[in-house]
C-alpha cells in the first residue's frame, strides 16, 4: 500500500463537480441530487449529512456508479485521481468498484447474501480484481477478517451471515470493502443498524484502518455524533442540494444555514438537562418532484421574514463563501445568519476567526 | 434432522388416516347402495344380499373402516367360506363396479398421468421460468409488458377451452396429429409423442403463465435486495450479479411451488385427461364419481393426498439444503 497521496486535477484526490442525478418517473422528474460539488483528499473524512430523501445516499451511489444509467440521468463530474467516472464507460467504472473505491452499507444483514458463507463472498470480492487462486484469496480473506477484529477468523470464515452478530456482520462488510485496498471508502450509514456500544467500535475500526491505509472516507449519516467523531469536513444536504459545507468546526461551532442550525438544535444534549425540550425542525422534507421555486428550505424556515422582498420564495439562493472553505446557501446576510446562530445555539457558537 | 423426518412421517400417516376417515364417512351417508352396484339389472335381492355380506358391507361402519385401514397395511380377505378373495397389502379396497382391486386400477392409470404431468412440468418450468427471468430483466419495457399480457391471457383461459380448441383444429379439422390414443412410450415412442403433445401444451400453458409471473416477481424482489447492490459494489459484472446472486435467491421459492404443483398433477389432471381421453388417474377419478364407486374414490383420494403430503416433506427438506438459514428442528 503506497502512502504518498496521489492527486488528480486541481490537487484533489476526489473532485465532485456539479453532480446531478435525476430519475424520470411517471409522476415527473425526481431531482434527487441537484448540483453538488465538493472535494476530498486522501486520509481525510468527509461527512454528508441530511434527512432521509436529502440525496446523500444517491450522491454516494452516483460516485460508485451504482445507478443504472438507463433509468437515471446523471451529469456533472466525479473526478477520482484525474479520471472522470461519469464520462467513463460502465465497464471502466465496474473495474474500479471494489478495487479503488469501495462501499459499506447501512444494514449488514441484508447487505450480505444469505445463501453464501462469509468466506465465499470475500473470496469472490478478491478474485474479481486479483488473479489469484481460491486458496490464496481465502488466506487474504481470513487475514482481513482478523484485521477487522473478528475472533477465530479461520473458523468464522465458513459461517453464514445469519450466524454472526450485527457488529460482526458490519466488520465482515468492512473487510469485504477493504480486501482490494481501496483508496476511497464510502460508508453509507455504517452504524445506524447497530447497537450503541458496537457503533463506537465500528467507528474506531474505520478510523484505525484509515490511518493504516491512508484512505479517503465519505461517511453518509444523519447522526451528528458520527460526524463529530469521524469527519474533517462536512457537507449538509437538503432537498437534493448542498446547503452548507465547511470543516467540522465550522458546522458545529459556526453554522450559518438555518437548516444546519435546526439539525444541531434538534440533537439531544446531556448538559441541557431533561427539562429543556428538544427543538425539532417543523414540517417535512420537500417532494423532490415539486421543489419550492425559491429556496428549498423556505417552507420550513422560520427566518425567511429576515430577507427583504420575499426573495426566499422567488429566488434560488446561490452557494456563497462566507469564510475560507465555508460555503452557505442562504439569502440572509452573514451578520443576520451569525446573530441567529448565537441566538439558537448560544454558548456553543464560536466567534468566526 | 432425522428426528424431524420421523416426526413429519408420523404426522403424515395421521393426516392420511384422518383424511380416509372423512372421505369414508362422507360417502357412507350417500343414498347409494354399493352392493346394488355389484350386479346388473337382472339382479335378485338374494344375490345382492350375498354380495353385501361378502364385501363386508353389512358390518357396522366402524368395522368397515377398520378393515379398510387394516387392508392397507396387511392386506385383507373378502368373502367367507369357500368363496374368498384375498387382496394383498397395500389393499385400497375392491371396486364392486369394476370387479378389480383399487390398487390395480390406480396402477393402470398411473403411467398416463405420470407422463402427462412430468412432460407438462418440464415444458412449463423451462418456458415459465426463463420467460419470467427475461421479463424481470426487461422490467417496465415493452418486452416485459408483452410477456405479462400473454401470461394474463394464458392464465385466464380455462384449460377445457384451450384443450377443445386445439383438439378441434389440430386433430379434427386440419388432421395434423392422429386422434389421441394412449400408448406407452416404450412401446411406440412416436405415437406416444403424437398423443401427448397437445395434452402437454394444454396443461403447460396454464402453469407456464403462472410461473412467468411468479418468477418475474421473485426475481424483481431479489434484484432489489441490498445484497445485490453489495454484489455490484464489489465490482462483479452484471452477468455474475444476476446469475450467481440473483438467480440463486430468486428461484428458491419456485422450488416449493414447482414441487407441490407436480405432486398435485400426479394425482391426475382431470380436465386434460378427460378431453384427450387419456386413461390416467384423472379420468379414473371422474368415472369413479359418476359411478359412485366408493372404494375407488377413497383410494384415489388417498393416493393423491399422499403425493401432495410427501411432496411437501421433500420440498421442506430440499429447502433446508438450499437455504442455510432454514434449520429443521
Amino acid at each position: 500500500m503506497s502512502t504518498n497521496s496521489s492527486t488528480g486535477a486541481g490537487g484533489n484526490y476526489l473532485d465532485v463537480r456539479d453532480l446531478r442525478v435525476e430519475f424520470p418517473t411517471e409522476d415527473g422528474l425526481v431531482r434527487a441530487v441537484d448540483g453538488v460539488s465538493f472535494t476530498l483528499q486522501r486520509g481525510q473524512t468527509l461527512a454528508i449529512v441530511g434527512e432521509s430523501g436529502s440525496g446523500k445516499s444517491v450522491t454516494s451511489q452516483a460516485i460508485m456508479g451504482l445507478h443504472n444509467r438507463k433509468s437515471a440521468n446523471i451529469s456533472g463530474q466525479v473526478i477520482l485521481e484525474g479520471e472522470d467516472l461519469i464520462a467513463m464507460s460502465d465497464e471502466g467504472v465496474r473495474k474500479l468498484r471494489g478495487q479503488k473505491m469501495a462501499m459499506i452499507f447501512q444494514d449488514p444483514l441484508s447487505s450480505l447474501h444469505p445463501f453464501y458463507t462469509v468466506g465465499k463472498q470475500l473470496v469472490e470480492a478478491v478474485r474479481v480484481h486479483q488473479d489469484v487462486t481460491k486458496d490464496a484469496a481465502r488466506k487474504q480473506a481470513i487475514a482481513m477478517l482478523d484485521r477487522v477484529g473478528i475472533p477465530n477468523p479461520d473458523r468464522r470464515v465458513d459461517d453464514y451471515p445469519h450466524q454472526l452478530s450485527g457488529g460482526m456482520r458490519q466488520r465482515v462488510m468492512i473487510a469485504m470493502a477493504l480486501l482490494n485496498s481501496p483508496t476511497l471508502l464510502i460508508a453509507d450509514e455504517p452504524t445506524t443498524a447497530l447497537d450503541v456500544t458496537v457503533q463506537a467500535q465500528i467507528l474506531e475500526l474505520l478510523k484505525d484502518l484509515q490511518r493504516d491505509f491512508n484512505t479517503a472516507i465519505i461517511v453518509i449519516t444523519h447522526d451528528l455524533g458520527v460526524v463529530a467523531d469521524m469527519a474533517d469536513e462536512v457537507v449538509v444536504m437538503y432537498g437534493g442540494r448542498l446547503v452548507e459545507h465547511g470543516s467540522v468546526r465550522d458546522i458545529f461551532h459556526r453554522p450559518e444555514m438555518p437548516y444546519t442550525l435546526g439539525l444541531l438544535a434538534s440533537m439531544p444534549r446531556l448538559d441541557h438537562g431533561r427539562s429543556s425540550r428538544l427543538d425539532p425542525i417543523p414540517g417535512l422534507p420537500p417532494s423532490l418532484i415539486r421543489l419550492p421555486k425559491g429556496c428549498v428550505f423556505r417552507p420550513r424556515c422560520t427566518y425567511h421574514d429576515k430577507v427583504p422582498n420575499g426573495l426566499c420564495d422567488t429566488e434560488r439562493p446561490e452557494l456563497i463563501t462566507t469564510a475560507p472553505n465555508h460555503e452557505v446557501r442562504c439569502h440572509m446576510t452573514a451578520d443576520v445568519r451569525r446573530a441567529i446562530a448565537v441566538e439558537r445555539l448560544g454558548a456553543r457558537i464560536e466567534e468566526t476567526a | 434432522m432425522s428426528g424431524y423426518i420421523v416426526r413429519r412421517l408420523i404426522s403424515m400417516v395421521l393426516m392420511l388416516l384422518l383424511l380416509t376417515l372423512v372421505v369414508f364417512l362422507l360417502f357412507s351417508v350417500l343414498p347409494t347402495d354399493p352392493a346394488r352396484l355389484t350386479c346388473g339389472k337382472a339382479c335378485t335381492p338374494e344375490v345382492i344380499a350375498a354380495n353385501r355380506h361378502n364385501l363386508g358391507l353389512d358390518l357396522p361402519l366402524w368395522q368397515q373402516y377398520w378393515d379398510f385401514v387394516k387392508g392397507i397395511f396387511v392386506g385383507r380377505t373378502y368373502g367367507s367360506g369357500t368363496q374368498t378373495y384375498s387382496c394383498d397389502a397395500p389393499c385400497l379396497g375392491y371396486s364392486f363396479k369394476r370387479g378389480e382391486e383399487v390398487t390395480t386400477l390406480i396402477k393402470q392409470g398411473f403411467p398416463a398421468t405420470f407422463w402427462l404431468a412430468t412432460g407438462a412440468f418440464i415444458m412449463w418450468i423451462v418456458v415459465g421460468v426463463s420467460v419470467g427471468i427475461y421479463a424481470a430483466l426487461r422490467r417496465g419495457k415493452w418486452q416485459d409488458k408483452t410477456v405479462m399480457g400473454i401470461s394474463l391471457i394464458g392464465y385466464s383461459l380455462p384449460s377445457f377451452f384451450i384443450g377443445l380448441v386445439l383438439l378441434y383444429f389440430i386433430i379434427l379439422k386440419w388432421e395434423l396429429l392422429p386422434y389421441p390414443s394412449y400408448v406407452s412410450p416404450f412401446e411406440n415412442p412416436v405415437a406416444f409423442f403424437q398423443t401427448m403433445l397437445l395434452p402437454w401444451i394444454v396443461l403447460a400453458i396454464l402453469y407456464a403463465a403462472f410461473y412467468m409471473r411468479l418468477t418475474r416477481n421473485q426475481m424483481l424482489d431479489t434484484l432489489g435486495e441490498d445484497y445485490i447492490r453489495t454484489a455490484r459494489a464489489k465490482g462483479l459484472s452484471e452477468r455474475i450479479v444476476i446469475r450467481k446472486h440473483g438467480l440463486r435467491a430468486g428461484l428458491t421459492p419456485i422450488v416449493t411451488a414447482a414441487g407441490l404443483d407436480l405432486a398435485g398433477l400426479l394425482g391426475g389432471a382431470i380436465i386434460t385427461e378427460s378431453i384427450f381421453s387419456l386413461p390416467g388417474i384423472g379420468s379414473l377419478a371422474v368415472n369413479s364419481v359418476v359411478d359412485a364407486d366408493l372404494p375407488l374414490i377413497v383410494g384415489i383420494t388417498l393416493v393423491t393426498a399422499t403425493f401432495i403430503i410427501v411432496a411437501n416433506l421433500i420440498v421442506d427438506l430440499l429447502y433446508a439444503v438450499i437455504d442455510p438459514r432454514v434449520r429443521l428442528v
